[in-house]
């Protein structure tokens, strides 16, 4: 502790590219915390499907390929299923193309079964049951739109073209849904699958994927393995896995987030140790004869060598702390701005924190290792004899 | 003159150096005994050793042949470790040029020696206060480098050479960068130090009046020890 003073008018002697160094750190772990949250959001992999509410099935070559809908119905009479039911991409935006949100034609009384957490009033509920073009919408997408009991709401599917020949769909608001797990997951519009099959051009009597729930007689591994082998062979078979791996699933038709995540943040780590080395190079070089002082007055090698390392590990800390922060920061705000894509939200884990402390770590050490060795063993002699 | 007396005791020291392929003997087999409590002012033209003999006496370097003792230690047997350990304890240097580290104001350059020690900030903090006092630069503890004279940097640089009690005090051209006036004042300080504290100290100089400040003068040429003169 006593020698940080030392080391931190060191470390602040040039005090532009000291500030431009940090900043640069800054930066990387920035894009540290923000990428590695979306790679989390998209991450099932975490979940174990032994420990999964739901089960889900969908088509074994892609999400976009259908089920027909008569598969429900097996499943569901499937020993050790306590209940089934489906959904289906309907994939609409609501006035403008940016206002895109989740929505689904389900079969409400199934579902609504097996999702016991989206909570509605009772006349609501009841509302919506009687009303074949009625919807109900969770709280958060109501808040966003605006959207209020007794509104009748025009949506324009990019995929499904009603019998009428156009993509304009229009719904009637019945009841506004909380999810009560807590998990945010309000996001959504729910409205009733028989008149969007009736209503639609193609694809008739098929769906997006099945939902199951076991009655607990059965492992959750050998209930998936059933539903699959029931199917095989067929001209749609299924792979059933949990939500969180479905989930995954789904995000991997935008690209293999893993990797691309993992790619951006090696170029940026190796770009910094590049930025932090160079400063502390420059910055040891510098004070070749102050390092020489240093050693002259007692200062040991092992401690020039920390006093170095520690400098090039405060830079990292220093940067790599406000940059996180900072993801922290932004990414609340942007969990409210995609609250209905990434109904999850963007957060910051323990173990991603870890990592970034490690990263810090091991760019500050490795960065200043070079520089604290050369300082180590410089000559005092010859050091002196430079000035 | 009794082994308590002798400060410092050179044994037929030789200092080699390698330039390239040749190999080239800067002392040839130099002895030398120094009592506690001298003032000793090395003398000689460029190349003849000066700078290399003190850098020997304070364990900056090794001799190629022969020992060094200081107090008893025989410096030419320690190793790096605790041969930086000692000279934290018993050396104290002053270069020509300060060598002050231009981010630490005044107070944390003399305190750097006792960033080595086990004593406490608010001790540090007492022992730095006391050095300045010596050298008289009480009113300038928080001033930095770039904000003094060379006058005043050098004793700053005094300060803190003699900050952790050191017996032994190197001087390398104090007064090589001083204007006359400071260079005087700069001598009288290193002459109190050694008539009031007892330091005992060796300064090379290239100048006479400087040398004249010293209890004895040596002279070297070309390596080797030509004259004492009293």
């Amino acid at each position: 502790m006593k020698y940080f003073g030392l080391i931190w008018s060191n470390m602040w002697r040039k005090r532009i590219r000291t500030t431009l160094t940090i900043l640069s750190v800054f930066v990387a772990f920035l894009l540290f915390g923000m990428l590695s949250a979306f790679e989390l959001a998209f991450d099932g992999s975490n979940a174990s499907i032994e420990n999964a509410e739901r089960l889900i099935s969908v088509h074994k070559v892609s999400l976009i390929n259908f089920l027909p809908i008569a598969y429900v119905e097996r499943v569901r009479n499937l020993p050790g299923v306590a209940n089934a039911t489906h959904s289906t991409w309907f994939g609409a935006y609501y006035q403008e193309s940016r206002n895109t949100f989740g929505q689904f034609p389900v079969d409400a009384e199934s579902y609504l079964a097996l999702y016991p957490e989206f909570t509605l009033p009772p006349e609501q509920e009841k509302a919506w049951l009687n009303n074949r073009t009625g919807a109900v919408v969770g709280r958060a997408i109501a808040d966003q739109f605006g959207f209020k009991v007794g509104d009748r709401v025009p949506l324009t599917s990019t995929l499904w073209t009603n019998m009428d020949g156009n993509k304009s769909w229009e719904f009637d608001i019945e009841g506004v849904f909380e999810d009560s797990s807590g998990n945010g997951n309000s996001v959504y519009m729910l409205f009733h699958y028989d008149y969007f099959d009736e209503a639609r051009a193609f694809a008739k009597g098929e769906i997006g994927w099945i939902i199951e729930k076991g009655d607990g007689s059965r492992p959750n591994t050998e209930l998936a393995a059933d539903i699959d082998l029931m199917f095989a062979n067929s001209s749609a078979e299924t792979k059933t896995t949990d939500e969180a791996a479905f989930a995954e699933e789904y995000a991997k038709q935008f690209g293999n987030i893993a990797l691309i995540v993992t790619a951006i943040l090696g170029a940026v780590f190796f770009t910094i140790l590049l930025v932090n080395g160079n400063t502390m190079a420059q910055s040891v070089r510098e004070r070749i004869p102050e390092l020489a002082v240093l050693k002259t007055l007692g200062f040991g090698p092992g401690t020039i060598l920390g006093m170095v390392l520690l400098e090039g590990v405060l830079l990292a800390f220093i940067g790599g702390v406000a940059g996180i922060v900072a993801a922290k920061w932004l990414l609340v705000m942007a969990s409210k701005a995609m609250a209905s894509t990434l109904p999850g939200g963007l957060t910051l884990n323990a173990q991603t924190i870890a990592w970034a402390v490690a990263f810090m770590f091991l760019v500050g050490m490795a960065s200043g290792l070079l520089p604290a060795v050369q300082a180590m063993r410089l000559s005092i002699v010859q050091a002196l004899a430079r000035r | 003159m009794t082994a308590a007396d002798v400060l410092v005791e050179v044994a037929g020291v030789t200092k080699s150096y390698q330039k390239g392929k040749e190999t080239v003997e800067v002392l040839h087999g130099l002895d030398l005994t120094i009592p506690r409590g001298d003032f000793v002012a090395l003398m000689g033209p460029s190349g003849s050793g000066k700078t290399t003999l003190l850098n020997l006496l304070g364990g900056l370097d090794r001799p190629t042949v022969g020992g060094i003792t200081v107090d008893g230690q025989a410096i030419h047997a320690m190793s790096g470790g605790s041969l930086a350990k000692w000279r934290s304890t018993n050396v104290g240097f002053v270069f020509q040029f300060y060598n002050l580290l231009p981010v630490l104001s005044a107070a944390r350059n003399v305190e750097l020696p006792l960033l080595l020690t086990n004593l406490n900030g608010a001790q540090r903090k007492q022992h730095v206060a006391t050095a300045l006092a010596v050298v008289g630069l009480t009113d300038r503890a928080s001033h930095y480098p770039t904000e003094l004279s060379g006058g005043q940097e050098q004793r700053v640089a005094i300060a803190r050479a003699i900050v952790s009690d050191p017996t032994l005090l190197l001087c390398d051209e104090p007064t090589g960068d001083l204007d006359r006036e400071t260079a005087t004042e700069i001598l009288q300080l290193l002459q109190a130090l050694n008539r009031d504290h007892g330091k005992t100290v060796v300064m090379v100089t290239h100048d006479p009046q400087a040398a004249e400040y010293a209890k004895r003068i040596l002279h070297l040429d070309k390596g080797s020890l030509l004259e004492k003169a009293a």
